[in-house]
């Protein structure tokens, strides 16, 4: 198990995210649970005033058909107008791509947004759609049979870890 | 005696009654629906999760609701829906129960939403299908209407957060109805710790204080300071025989007045599966009034029954 | 044919004989046990080594299928021969029902051309089975009727069944009847009770069967006692019941069905239709009141009950599928398993399918005595084998007891002398 320093990756990737919706009046949306948290502390620190919408995207999967449903479903919400929006999307890592795009097919089923703008804190390669985040806090390179996942303790403090699988798992 | 619902890695598969459930898998059907409450909130009220999956309506017994219900439900979790209203008359005429499902599963289904008039229907189909199709049963004789009992758990958590400290009063045709089983079973597997069937005697079947519940004859002690009040219907389909004189008499001693609502605690939910009889299990000031969660539980019901179609539709074959 | 069975542990109820022995056979009858007559020369010796040597069975209930089926006696019999069983009782429920004399006599020629079991038919009681109007039950006694059932359930008139036993007594012919009283029954397919309250099934009461055993003792009382057998109890009731009226004096005898022996409601698990029978499976207590009943004499006999029932007609919803189960070919391990559960030696238990079940149907038959015929049965009774319903005999595949596996089971099987079933 490595750990990298995700509170440092954070700073990076927070400063990045400031620059890129300096002068937009952006919706913050959060992809369950580590988008959501990063999401949370993004709209303190950014103090955007709009609430954080919040996707579960176990409903959009691909991968129904052999794995089934999240044995844990929690309830989608997104508390504003999505039609004409400009959103924000948020995820801990971005790897294949699959949970962004059934992210935005779930956004599109709220609504039609002007735009919509991805922002991963960590983007460990491996695409297998044609998906991309204007903003990354780390670019990273590790093997397919290691997972990176990001965790938040109770005081709040965020932590990534490596971790060897024994087989290779679909990614994010 | 391996439970014929779950598959071998103890996930479900089909859905034949709420009795041997574990309550791990109520809860999760629960906690499922609550996500599908959101989705119906929004403008576009459909997830592709069960796109391309064969979703085949088998009613051997007449019922617009129920079968509405499991449509909306199936389509807007984008599956493919067909509808067989398949009446005593042409069974009789030769298919036997099982060739109409073989012929079925020839035509590339992929679950079975049953509704038959004799219980334990369901169970015999879900032993011969092949296994990688679902059985939801929609309501079996008198046995049992898991969907309704579901919806009912979704109704009371949703309006009293916890089962724990439940008083809950089922009332009526109780020997008749299979809303009533299943109701019990997963009131009993919930923890809720006083169930009550209230009824005549002609009403109430054998063995109900085997399964947990508390028998009263008069209204008056059955709904006192009752959290949930269910009213059944009233079914004059189902009774044979010398069991009532008559609805008038039957609503003056065990229909829901607003008077008779006064006994329950002042915040207790009155409760009915549908349709209602007015003015023979229930006063319409009743059904319509502050207390009566009669209506959404029909949206609650659209959410349960998403819920469990993907949930079952989730596990892998049947071992 | 001259047949030695030597060294097989002869077992006989009707005279306690329970002993290791040998057993000679000429003509047809039983010529000599234990001492070989002089000058025996035997045309065949089987070695009846670790095989138990009994009266042939004498089943109190089996369903033949004719008139009805044609061709099905041909193999329900060779199926009660390979379950051990030389007697057979079929009862009056066929298609057309036994109430002509001319179709008893068909029936007795084809089972005389089947060679295979002995049949004893019951006659109808009434015309038609209907309960309405008597049938000519002393030309059926002429014929070869050995006594006069309603099936089902008492006839729905009771006074019909009162100017029956009348009618009966007159000619000192034996009424056969089912305690059911049909109104109570209803449309009941499970016994009522916490079983059939969980499952949904339409239930009948323990009254069914009391009221209508009520019914059968003030009648015959009513009518000057004449002989009445009650076939199935099924309840503890039921069974306290016959006890008080034998205690009283009432001349009644009783048989369960195999299967009440053995099985409980809550054994129909899933709505296993295997478990339909009619009377329904009770509960605990009523089947230890059974286990009793047999051990006290209250209840005669135990009888198979034998109903092949076709898939088409058992693959269907609980209560849609008929009722009863093919045991022919299971009574006699059944048996024995109750035998074994029940701590009941051998030489009592298999009384009730053989001397008992004798003295019901009032027939010379169910023991090995010098000079009676030489219906036998040998049987190894511990031999393991398990029921694969494809398997049996007969055409019934319909057993609770599928994929069970059973221990005793017939290796030969003698009527009249001859070795009418050979197991290899």
């Amino acid at each position: 198990m490595i750990a990298l320093d995700a509170e440092a990756i954070y700073r990076a990737f927070a400063q990045r995210v400031r620059e890129t919706v300096a002068g937009r009046d952006v919706r913050l949306v959060g992809v369950h649970t580590g988008g959501v948290w990063l999401a949370e502390r993004l709209k303190e620190e950014l103090k955007i005033q709009h609430p954080v919408g919040v996707l579960d995207i176990s409903f959009y999967r691909d991968d129904f058909g052999r794995s089934g449903l999240n044995p844990s479903v929690k309830p989608s919400s997104i508390a504003f107008d999505v039609d004409g929006a400009d959103i924000l999307l948020i995820d801990d890592v971005l790897y294949t791509g699959r949970t962004v795009r059934a992210a935005m097919n779930e956004l599109f089923d709220y609504g039609r947004p002007a735009r919509i703008d991805l922002a991963v804190l960590v983007d460990r390669g491996g695409r297998e759609l044609p998906i991309a985040a204007s903003v990354v806090g780390r670019t990273i390179e590790v093997p397919a049979d290691v997972s990176v996942v990001l965790a938040r303790d109770d005081a709040g403090k965020l932590g990534l870890t490596l971790e060897q699988r024994p087989e290779k798992k679909q990614g994010a | 005696m391996r439970n014929p619902q779950l598959n071998s890695n103890g996930e479900l598969h089909h859905l034949l009654t709420i009795e041997g459930l574990p309550r791990a898998i109520i809860e999760r059907i629960l906690t499922t629906a609550d996500s599908f409450i959101n989705v119906a909130s929004r403008e576009v009220k459909n997830v592709p999760l069960l796109r391309g999956t064969a979703v085949f309506n088998l009613f051997f017994e007449h019922s617009t609701r129920t079968r509405t219900t499991f449509e909306i439900a199936a389509r807007r979790l984008s599956a493919d829906v067909f509808n067989l209203d398949i009446t005593r008359s042409s069974t009789s005429k030769g298919e036997s129960l099982l060739d109409t499902i073989n012929n079925l599963t020839a035509m590339q289904a992929d679950m079975f939403v049953v509704r038959h008039a004799t219980s334990g229907a369901p169970y015999l189909i879900a032993q011969h299908v092949a296994p990688h199709i679902h059985v939801i049963n929609a309501g079996d004789g008198r046995h049992a209407h898991p969907t309704q009992g579901l919806l009912d758990m979704y109704t009371i958590r949703h309006y009293k957060r916890e089962f724990a400290n439940l008083r809950v009063a089922i009332v009526g045709d109780i020997l008749h109805s299979r809303v009533a089983r299943s109701d019990i079973h997963a009131l009993t597997t919930l923890g809720v710790p006083e169930v009550r069937a209230v009824g005549p005697l002609t009403l109430l079947p054998s063995g109900l204080e085997e399964m947990g519940v508390r028998v009263c004859t008069r209204l008056e002690e059955g709904i006192k300071d009752a959290d949930v009040i269910i009213m059944l219907r009233l079914q004059n389909e189902r009774m044979r025989g010398a069991l009532l004189p008559s609805a008038q008499e039957f609503f003056r001693n065990y229909g829901l007045t607003p008077d008779k609502l006064r006994l329950a605690k002042p915040d207790a939910i009155v409760m009915h599966p549908g349709p209602m009889n007015r003015g023979v299990e229930i006063d319409s000031h009743v059904a319509d009034g502050a207390q009566s969660v009669i209506l959404p539980q029909v949206t609650f019901g659209i959410a349960v029954r998403m819920a469990v179609l993907s949930i079952a539709a989730s596990s892998q074959r049947m071992q | 044919m001259r047949i030695a069975i030597r060294n097989g542990r002869v077992i006989d109820p009707a005279s306690g004989h329970d002993a290791i022995a040998d057993l000679f056979i000429a003509d047809g009858r039983i010529a000599a046990i234990g001492a070989e007559p002089p000058g025996f020369k035997a045309d065949r010796t089987i070695d009846a080594h670790g095989l138990i040597v009994a009266p042939g069975l004498v089943d109190l209930c089996a369903r033949m299928r004719e008139p009805g089926a044609e061709g099905a006696l041909k193999v329900e019999m060779r199926a009660a021969l390979a379950g051990g069983v030389t007697g057979v009782v079929c009862p009056p429920d066929t298609d057309p029902p036994l109430d002509e004399p001319g179709l008893v006599r068909m029936l007795r020629q084809r089972s005389r051309e089947a060679a295979g079991a002995r049949l004893y038919p019951l006659g109808a009681l009434t015309a038609g089975l209907a309960g309405e109007a008597l049938a000519e039950i002393e030309t059926l006694h002429e014929v070869g009727c050995v006594a006069f059932m309603h099936t089902r359930a008492l006839p729905h008139d009771n006074s019909v069944l009162l100017q029956a036993m009348r009618y009966a007594k007159t000619f000192d012919l034996p009424l056969w009847l089912r305690p059911v009283e049909d109104t109570l029954a209803g449309s009941g397919v499970a016994a009522a009770g916490p079983v059939a309250g969980r499952l949904g099934l339409p239930s009948v009461p323990v009254a069914a069967e009391t009221v209508a055993l009520h019914t059968v003792f003030e009648l015959q009382r009513a009518a000057g006692n004449p002989r009445v057998h009650l076939a199935r109890l099924s309840s503890a009731a039921g069974v306290e019941l016959v006890r008080r009226a034998k205690r009283d004096g009432l001349p009644v005898t009783a048989d369960v069905g195999i299967h009440h022996v053995h099985l409980i409601d809550v054994d129909i698990g899933y709505f296993d239709s295997n478990y339909r029978l009619d009377p329904p499976l009770r509960s605990q207590r009523d089947r230890d009141a059974i286990v009793a009943g047999l051990a006290d004499g209250t209840i005669d006999a135990i009888c198979s009950d034998h109903t092949p029932v076709g898939e088409d007609d058992k693959l269907l919803p609980f209560g849609e599928a008929a009722p009863g189960a093919t045991a022919l070919e299971t009574l006699l391990p059944l048996v024995l398993k109750w035998a074994g559960r029940a701590k009941v030696p051998l030489v009592r238990a298999l009384g009730k399918v053989t001397s008992d079940a004798a003295r019901v149907l009032g027939e010379p038959t169910g023991r090995l005595a010098i000079g009676a015929k030489a219906d036998i049965v040998m049987f190894d009774p511990s031999v393991p084998w398990r029921v694969v319903p494809e398997a049996l005999v007969s055409d019934g595949k319909d057993t609770p007891f599928a994929g069970h596996e059973l221990e005793g089971r017939a290796r030969f099987t003698l009527v009249g002398g001859e070795v009418r079933f050979e197991r290899r």
